[in-house]
């Protein structure tokens, strides 16, 4: 395994089989905050990228300026051939279509039940009354009803989304976001509101199924050793840009006194934590 | 998917409030056998509804633009209402103490209780105009009826709530002031008046609001304000002037709701 | 410790003095507000000397009830439920647009959410009766123009409420249908509208009760419904007539307003 790109330098004239590209992304929020400052790097092969980094180093900025939850200041970012930054809004719901999203807070609509909330994944092929009706067609209520299964939540279809657990709950975000059968998945802190066993489950699905559906996934994490033990390539973040991008045996001392800055890391390198402090 | 085909292609929602789908059916059939009732009872002319459309547009083009000529009446009538719901609070909040007490059910006796709980439901149950009514019969035409009546459901109204927030008084706290010795009264400003007292000014703020609102009504029955001078413009098919009225309450309702919202907020 | 060292003030006051002051200078001007409405009012209290006396001999007029008198109220007081329920049923259904045109973060633009917020204010600031005024010369007196008032002031208190509850709804949910790649009007469908639904209907709920105490009162404009029952009776001083009428009143407003309670309390 070795990811040859290197941090901060994207090529600029990126091979036409890269998943995904984001050069030079850069945010400023209203107020001044420079969230994301000069960002780069692309995904040539489907792969679990961890992105690490304190918080406030702007993670979670960066995988919403890719599907344009969060409207990037400056920067371009491709997916496969299509490029996002300054798509129309048709358009850009036709990329977001093939971009699955899953969130640290699950997000789910609570009042509904939990087949309609992965059928929402495929909103974007039914039309207004088809989703009042809540009509949709027949391979994807199949496909929901698999995926379902996969997640490991057969027979729940019918149960309310605020009647489950939290693993229970990201298992149905995972199915949504996998029902788009996206091109790639963004993956937000998808742990940090689970105990550490369940986040474990929770980790070992996502990569399982990125896996299976040939998707390569980017996920923000703030857990190390979580993040070692299930990403293939890590990249570090630290004030709105990149300082550490590699496999996650490269994730030395040195390198995470980079990232987060100076402290002991000898124990966090070997074992789960749960730290989130700066 | 490879293995689609062993899964259901079909699924319909689970009915959300009613359980079964059964349920649900019979609730809708329920509502259309209402509404298809309910409008063959009130024998709706639809002729006559359909000339009213025209009708709404001359009485709204003559609505506009709104008569401000009359605006010493106009002024008057607004004064009026403002100077009911003002003394109608004041008078409805001082009766509300006794009201209040009796009122709550951790606090008075068991018949007393009953009584004055009795009184409140009696007097919420009747629209204000109502009671307006019968206080015209007793006073007069003037803004005594309206007063009378806008301090009666202030009263009740305001009783109520002093009522349920002395049933929520933490009991706690009573007895930890009971507890160092005070007598009744020194326990109840100790213990009971400041549990009670920031909920009761927000209380009365918003019955102020409701005042102003409901004065603009008990008029047309004639206990005074600026309901009656709208009332009567009305009848004498004025539309302009009543236009001018009825953007008068609306900018005084609106400015209510505002201060009362400031208030509020200040409070908290 | 350094008790002894250390000087502590003899003087505890809980409110600084410029609390203190603004305290009373509130106070000073509600009682001068208050005192003034009431001399403004010129109150004859001479009426006052003999009200007892007039209530009480209302009050013997008016026993025993004329129960004769309720066949005849049966189809008015069916027709005030109706009135209530079929305005609630209107007001339900356009406050679900109006809600998310008002709403700061579904409105499509700073026009479109003036316009909102001031269908709002008009809808809300003309009372139940005030409107049955205007429609009653639209219409014609009868329950349309009742149906028609009820409707238009409960939209805007619908809406208001709901539109509240757009601008607090979550917005974790909306984002994650933003990013399936939803239309907007899908993300409201789904995303929001199952958020609000329940502050939705249970308003709704309330707002029917309270409508069917409005409509008891539609009546004395000629909007239908038993209060024209009430004021003809109340006219004619057929006092025994008046207090059946009223008893009635009583009934379908109290069953009313229980029945509202039980739906609120299972709505989850």
């Amino acid at each position: 395994m070795n990811t040859a790109t290197a941090a901060g330098a994207a090529p600029v004239g990126a091979p036409a089989s890269a998943l995904l590209r984001v050069q030079d992304l850069v945010k400023v929020y209203p107020g001044g905050k420079r969230a994301l400052d000069g960002v780069s790097f692309s995904v040539e092969r489907p792969e679990v990228i961890a992105v690490i980094g304190s918080s406030g180093a702007g993670k979670s900025t960066l995988i919403r300026c890719i599907n344009r939850l969060v409207e990037p200041s400056a920067g371009r970012v491709w997916l496969k051939e299509t490029e996002i930054a300054g798509l129309p809004w048709r358009e850009l719901r036709r990329v977001r279509r093939r971009i699955g999203m899953i969130f640290q807070e699950f997000n789910l609509v609570e009042r509904l039940t939990v087949m309609e909330n992965v059928l929402s994944g495929r909103l974007g092929s039914v039309g207004f009354m088809a989703s009042l009706m809540r009509r949709f067609p027949p391979q994807d209520v199949s496909g929901a009803f698999a995926l379902l299964d996969r997640v490991g939540l057969d027979g729940y279809h019918d149960t309310r989304a605020d009647a489950l657990s939290g693993g229970q709950r990201q298992r149905v975000g995972i199915a949504r976001a996998l029902m788009q059968r996206p091109d790639l998945l963004l993956v937000d802190e998808p742990t940090a509101s689970l105990d550490p066993k369940t986040a474990r489950q929770i980790m070992r699905l996502i990569c399982a199924l990125a896996q299976e559906h040939n998707t390569p996934a980017l996920v923000n994490i703030h857990d190390v050793a979580l993040a070692q033990s299930f990403a293939s390539r890590v990249i570090g973040l630290k004030a709105g840009g990149v300082v550490f991008d590699g496999p996650p045996a490269a994730l030395n001392a040195e390198a995470l006194t980079e990232i987060y800055g100076a402290e002991d890391w000898s124990q966090t390198i070997r074992r789960v934590s749960d730290e989130d402090d700066e | 998917m490879s293995a689609a085909a062993s899964y259901p292609t079909h699924w319909r929602r689970p009915p959300a409030f009613f359980g079964t789908r059964r349920r649900y059916w019979l609730f809708i059939g329920g509502v259309i056998l209402y509404f298809a009732w309910s409008l063959s009872t009130l024998n709706i002319d639809v002729e006559r509804m359909l000339a009213g459309l025209p009708r709404a547009l001359d009485i709204f083009a003559r609505m506009v633009p709104p008569d401000f000529s009359k605006g010493q009446l106009l002024l008057k009538g607004m004064l009026e209402s403002l100077q009911m719901a003002f003394a109608a609070t004041l008078i409805g909040a001082i009766l509300a103490v006794p009201l209040g007490i009796a009122a709550a059910r951790n606090i008075a006796p068991r018949p007393v209780y009953l009584a004055a709980r009795g009184f409140i439901v009696l007097n919420r149950t009747f629209h204000e105009i109502i009671i307006a009514i019968f206080f015209v019969k007793l006073f007069g035409f003037g803004a005594v009826a309206g007063l009378l009546t806008l301090a009666l459901s202030s009263w009740t109204f305001c009783g109520k709530m002093l009522a349920e927030d002395i049933e929520n008084v933490r009991m706690g706290q009573i007895e930890a002031v009971r507890a160092t010795g005070a007598g009744f009264a020194q326990t109840v400003v100790f213990s009971v008046v400041p549990q009670v007292l920031s909920r009761t000014v927000g209380v009365l703020i918003y019955r102020l609001d409701a005042n102003v609102r409901h004065s603009t009504v008990i008029g047309i029955v004639g206990a005074g304000g600026i309901g009656q001078t709208l009332s009567a413009s009305f009848s004498r098919y004025d539309y302009d002037f009543a236009a001018a009225i009825l953007l008068c309450i609306a900018a005084l309702v609106a400015l209510g709701e505002w201060f009362s919202d400031w208030v509020r907020r200040k409070l908290r | 410790m350094n008790t002894a060292a250390r000087r502590y003030p003899e003087i505890w006051q809980r409110r600084s003095l410029r609390e203190t002051i603004s305290a009373w200078l509130w106070t000073a001007a509600l009682a001068a507000a208050a005192v003034w409405s009431i001399t403004m009012l010129d109150i004859e209290w001479a009426f006052f000397s003999d009200a007892h006396l007039q209530a009480i001999d209302l009050a013997e007029r008016m026993w025993p009830p004329r129960w004769s008198y309720l066949p005849v109220i049966i189809g008015p007081l069916i027709e005030t439920i109706h009135i209530a329920t079929i305005g609630t049923a209107i007001a339900y259904v356009f406050s679900v647009p109006l809600a998310f045109l008002a709403a700061r973060n579904t409105t499509l633009n700073s026009f479109t959410w003036a316009i909102g917020r001031s269908l709002l204010v008009i809808s809300r600031s003309v009372n139940t009766v005030i409107w049955g005024l205007l429609f009653v010369a639209i219409f014609g007196p009868g329950p349309v123009a009742g149906i028609a008032s009820v409707a238009a002031r409960s939209v805007g208190f619908l809406a208001k409420l709901v539109a509240e509850s757009i601008e607090e709804a979550d917005r974790g949910p909306v984002e994650a249908i933003e990013s399936t790649g939803a239309g907007t009007g899908q993300v409201y469908l789904l995303g929001i509208l199952p958020q609000v639904m329940p502050v939705l209907v249970g308003t709704t709920v309330y707002r029917w009760d309270i409508n069917v105490r409005e409509s008891s009162v539609l009546g004395f404009v000629g909007a239908g419904g038993i209060g024209l029952q009430l004021y003809a009776s109340i006219n004619q001083f057929a006092w025994q007539q008046v207090l059946v009428v009223l008893a009635a009143i009583l009934l379908i407003v109290l069953l009313s307003e229980a029945l509202s309670a039980y739906i609120r309390a299972r709505i989850t």
